[in-house]
């Protein structure tokens, strides 16, 4: 097991330090000067002469070789410095940790509901593989997958919000719950698409084993083989999707946080975007790629614990 | 070979949600090659004493806030959103074969090399580099082509590199080699082949989700821009008029749905015909 975390931690080493290199590179994807970018986000004119933009270029240390910039860059990531806003001069760090927690709470509340709609059916659906409730599952995951969710945010806030006047339109309302729920059910709905044909795939599999044969011999009802014995081992792949999506709902955060209006870091990275405000992109992506890089570690480390099968296969190679 | 290619087909034709989307696609591939014959209206002339009609017999889906008839900018939508599919899906599933294949037929180093890079890739969540690199890039079409291209191509790789490796070990192969035949032979003749199933299947998949993708950006303001008609961008420029005219925030949303729903009825049913196995893997990305 020690070997293999620290396997998995000489990986995450790796990928963490290429992370640092695609999000460096990101600025250097936009046509033009950077220097001169800085001074227009910086000034909020197109009108800057050369002394302004060779004293950025300067003071930034722009002049420098790609290498050598990215080398400093990355210096201050490591202390804890992603430098400063573009547009308003605030600290990057600061500003990502004051949005995360509403990104956050989104998350966890999108991924309770996508469980609660997933996990219910994907079990109904394996025990009666083939049916008729089987396939009109089938076919609404497959709808939930396709959906857009900017689309289907759009369509709940028309519905219970303009045409219902049940639920506020958009905002954060002071984390009042009410706020909550359309932005969560959106995100929420394409990610139970995805985890219920996992559930049912994963449950099948286990009702093929020997063990469940036994149970049913032994006389078990149906009930308690499905619920204690196939479920406990039917979940193992659910949780390894888990983590990636704590990855989705970031991704989808971007859009279901720029429909209702939710102050979290998915609105932030939009709103920067736009603003061309680069030090900020920088530090949400980093933040947000790193953020997934270690769920992702957390998530192999407990499938390896539950499932040692993995862990020695792993090992071998 | 026959025989199997029927098998293929059959189990194909057996599988009715498949069957649908592809008949969905035909009728998409038809809508957006005969628009300018189909759609009733100019797609981007602007007609202000005509603004926000709810659809009526002139104007089947309304008109928006420039009183551009909405049903002829989603037939023309059609082009835009399969063209962007095609290239995108085209330009990412050739660059993943052929770093595929190098990482799973040729040495250790590259092969880890290619692989550690896709792992970088997949670090990020989807569409958060593309919205990044397209965001840095600046608004436009092509550049959200750039970026869901930059990002797109590690499936496939991946995909390749396993079919190569489980491919490179088989007696068959060992054999050609021995009888002295080149790499290029060997690739192209044994391993080649194997890999066109899961490649098809992912790049049905792909389309899905190149289409949504770009839409999603264009829904942000990175996409298309005026006065192209682009699905995703046409639902953003409905949103300040959900109140009076919900058709703006509907319609495109279903063309949406309906074309990436057909692309992955059809890439489902392909997968189950030419690949039980592959299953699992795509769903987890």
């Amino acid at each position: 097991m020690l070997k293999f975390i620290a396997k998995r931690l000489l990986l995450m080493f790796i990928v963490a330090l290429g992370v640092t290199i695609m999000t460096f590179s990101i600025m250097h994807f936009a046509p033009g000067d950077p220097a001169e970018m800085i001074a227009i986000a910086r000034y909020g004119t197109e009108d800057v002469s050369q002394e302004e933009i060779d004293w950025i270029r300067a003071q930034e240390g722009l002049d420098a070789p790609v290498h050598i910039q990215y080398l400093r860059w990355l210096n201050h990531v490591l202390h804890g410095d992603l430098g400063r806003s573009l547009i308003t001069g605030e600290s990057v760090l600061t500003e990502f940790l004051l949005r995360f927690p509403a990104t956050l709470k989104l998350a966890i509340a999108s991924m309770i509901v996508s469980l609660l709609i997933a996990i219910p059916i994907g079990i109904i659906s394996a025990t009666k593989q083939y049916s008729v409730t089987d396939n009109v599952s089938m076919i609404g995951a497959l709808i939930g997958v396709s959906m857009p969710n900017f689309w289907l945010g759009l369509l709940l806030m028309l519905l219970f919000s303009l045409y219902l006047g049940l639920l506020p339109v958009c905002g954060y309302g002071d984390g009042d719950i009410k706020h909550m729920i359309l932005p969560a059910i959106t995100l929420g709905t394409g990610m139970a698409a995805i985890i219920t044909r996992l559930t049912r795939s994963s449950m099948l599999e286990v009702l093929k084993q020997d063990y469940i044969t036994t149970a049913r011999a032994k006389g078990l009802r149906e009930k308690v083989i499905i619920c204690k014995h196939a479920l406990k081992n039917a979940l193992i792949p659910v949780v390894t999707v888990i983590g990636l999506q704590f990855g989705w709902a970031l991704e989808g955060a971007v859009i279901v946080e720029t429909i209702f209006a939710w102050p979290g870091v998915g609105k932030l990275l939009v709103d920067s975007i736009f603003a061309r405000d680069f030090a900020m992109i920088q530090g949400c992506v980093l933040f947000i790629a790193v953020i997934f890089v270690l769920v992702n570690l957390m998530v192999d480390i407990s499938y390896a614990y539950l499932d040692p099968r993995i862990r020695y296969e792993k090992e071998g190679r | 070979m026959e025989s199997r290619l029927a098998v293929i087909f059959k189990q194909f034709l057996e599988h009715k949600i498949a069957m649908v989307g592809a008949l969905i696609i035909l009728f998409l591939a038809f809508i957006a090659i005969f628009a300018p014959y189909i759609a009733p209206h100019d797609p981007i002339e602007i007609n202000l004493k005509e603004r926000l009609l709810s659809p009526n017999g002139e104007y089947p889906l309304g008109t928006d806030n420039l009183g551009r008839c909405v049903l002829s900018r989603i037939i023309y939508g059609t082009r835009v959103s399969l063209r962007i599919g095609i290239m995108v899906v085209g330009i990412t599933s050739a660059v993943g074969i052929a770093l595929g294949m190098m990482a799973g037929y040729y040495g250790r180093t590259l092969g880890e090399i290619i692989m550690r890079i896709v792992d970088i890739m997949l670090a990020f969540p989807g569409i958060i580099l593309a919205l990044a690199i397209a965001g840095a890039l600046g608004p436009g079409l092509f550049n959200v082509m750039i970026a869901l291209a930059i990002i797109g191509w590690t499936g496939y790789a991946r995909v390749v590199r396993g079919v190569v490796l489980s491919i490179k070990e088989r007696e068959f192969v060992e054999s050609a080699r021995s009888l002295g035949a080149s790499d290029f032979y060997i690739i192209s003749r044994h391993i080649l082949p194997s890999c066109v199933a899961p490649v098809i299947v992912l790049a049905t998949l792909g389309m899905a989700n190149v289409i949504l993708a770009a839409a999603a950006l264009s829904f942000l303001g990175l996409g298309a821009q005026p006065p192209t008609p682009e699905w995703g961008s046409m639902l953003n420029g409905g949103r300040a008029f959900m109140r009076t005219a919900p058709h703006l925030t509907t319609f495109p949303g279903l063309a949406i749905m309906v074309t990436v729903l057909a692309f992955n009825f059809l890439g489902d049913g392909l997968r189950d015909a030419l690949d039980p196995r592959l299953k699992e893997k795509v769903i987890e990305r």
